[in-house]
């Protein structure tokens, strides 16, 4: 059994959630006091990860931490079609993982952000605004040549990727940490996408399909 | 240049932090009214605060787990909040959460119960249960606040002790113009009503830290989960309350459409403009 060590308002704990949900995976929540509480610095929360980061999801016993590392592992044991994170094409796991890293940009920057704002974090506000906004741009610009391609996500795959999920939360979260997405047009259709993917998810601050209509 | 708020809101209390989260050691700084702040726990265990801009110190006072200040001459006490102080009340801060709109708006949003089906889903509401059925406001001006009772609506989960649907009953206190205090069903004890506090840090007109407190009658959940419980609502309202326009609240009757504005925001407004309140709303032309 999967037991995740949660924070609700955590965009790298719903990456989880998501892909669990998409996978169809059953899973317990143990929840962890991340804001006002700090439990995640506590000494029982240590023990289970050193870094003292969320989230963290054990299987069976194992302790795995880190968002990106947890989504190949789900993708790796539960995922039957494979293409979640498929492994028989270098190219394409390469690119995955070159996302993956992009994701932790985003957390670097706009969630940084996001935090200041909303849990008065005390980051550089406008710095981690502006390094968003590098990264958005870039994404953007990725994401519409993509499209002028047919392709509709991150990877040159004809179906989405952990590389999709590991971007999709910091990105949709972006507006809490005062990061507008007005003037990425391909983002907000990918985003869009991503919520029209069977077994989606939403959390609070994040709204499925039907409720948001971001492409226009 | 930010305006000068008048006296209803230069002389009130304002909650500035969470008690627990002022410690010794270093100044922590937050913005009150345009005006930046540094505070910190003296030797002696008492909160001290001082402007930045004049370096004078404030009065403060500790109230429901948060500390309080004012940037005038305020009134000896707080409201009051007597079940807070009963024993065997689990209290706690929800955390202090900033977010992008002016006080009223989201006091004005709190206040009400038909957007609970559309956005607690499945938690506060769900369709097709979404009629706001009939309920009573007055202003009290004897204790300065707006009462609005009989409030009844149907929850899939109502607090996290509930275990199945049921009709809540709720009550609302406004006691400041940027504080609101709900009493609601408890589904662990029915002769009682757990107590849900939303109390506005207004930073700028159009920027709050909101306050959450909960007081609440459950010996099942830890402290954790019922944080986690409050604080999924609360960032399901955050988007809402953020996209709203104008940020800052109308105070015209016929600024906005009868729906939104219903009873209790109708009586909201009238008493924001009766007190005088110039600061996060849009004051009624002369
Ligand atoms: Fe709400």
């Amino acid at each position: 059994m999967i037991t995740l060590y949660d924070f609700e308002l955590s965009g790298n704990c719903y990456k989880l959630r998501l892909m669990m949900s998409i996978l169809g995976v059953r899973y317990d929540i143990v929840p962890v006091d991340f804001y006002p509480g700090r439990e995640h610095k506590s000494d029982w929360f240590l023990k289970l990860n050193p870094f003292g980061e969320l989230p963290v999801l054990v299987d069976d016993g194992l302790v795995l931490r880190d968002s990106q590392a947890i989504l190949v592992y789900l993708a790796r044991k539960y995922d039957t079609t494979g293409k979640w994170f498929p492994v028989d094409d270098p190219a394409l796991t390469a690119e995955i993982e070159i996302w993956h890293d992009f994701a932790n940009r985003i957390t670097g920057t706009a969630s940084a952000a996001r935090l200041t704002i909303t849990m008065n974090y005390d980051f550089d506000l406008e710095k981690a605004q502006s390094g968003a906004h590098q990264l958005f741009r870039t994404m953007d610009e990725h994401l519409w040549f993509a499209e002028r391609e047919g392709r509709e996500w991150l990877c040159k795959a004809d179906h989405p990727t952990t590389a999709d999920i590991a971007c999709f939360p910091y990105t949709a979260l972006s507006e809490e940490g005062g990061i507008s997405r007005q003037d990425y047009p391909a983002i907000r259709r990918w985003l869009d996408r991503v919520r029209r993917i069977e077994g989606f998810t939403a959390m609070s601050g994040v709204f499925p399909a039907s409720r948001a209509r971001e492409a226009s | 240049m930010p305006i000068a708020p008048s006296a209803a809101i230069l002389d009130a209390w304002h909650v500035f932090s969470a008690a627990a989260e002022i410690g010794p050691g270093p100044y922590r700084s937050t913005l009150l009214l345009d005006t930046r702040l540094d505070y910190r726990r003296g030797t002696n265990g008492e909160v001290e605060v001082r402007r930045r801009d004049t370096g004078a110190a404030l009065l403060v006072i500790e109230r429901y787990g948060f500390a309080w200040t004012s940037l005038g001459s305020p009134p000896d006490d707080l409201f009051s909040i007597p079940e807070f102080y009963e024993p065997d009340r689990k209290n706690m801060s929800c955390g202090s959460l900033g977010v992008n709109v002016s006080a009223p708006r989201a006091v004005e949003n709190f206040l009400d119960m038909g957007h609970f089906p559309y956005v607690h889903t499945g938690i506060l509401g769900e369709e097709p249960h979404t009629e706001v059925k009939e309920y009573d406001v007055e202003i009290s001006y004897e204790r300065d606040e707006i009462l609005a009772t009989r409030c009844r609506f149907y929850q899939p989960r109502a607090a996290l002790s509930a275990d199945e649907g049921q009709d809540v009953e709720y009550i609302y206190r406004v006691p400041h113009p940027y504080c609101s205090v709900l009493y609601k069903s408890c589904p662990a004890d029915e002769s009682r009503l757990d107590v849900i506090g939303i109390f506005c840090q207004p930073m700028t007109e159009e920027t709050i830290r909101a306050h959450l407190l909960q007081s609440m009658i459950d010996d099942e959940n830890t402290i954790t989960a019922m944080r986690r419980f409050q604080q999924t609502i609360f960032g399901q309202d955050k988007p809402i309350l953020e996209n709203q326009y104008p940020k800052r609240l109308p105070l015209d009757p016929r600024a906005e459409t009868p729906i939104r504005a219903d009873k209790s925001a109708i009586a909201y407004r009238r008493w924001l403009s009766q007190k005088g309140v110039n600061y996060g709303v849009i004051p009624q032309a002369a």
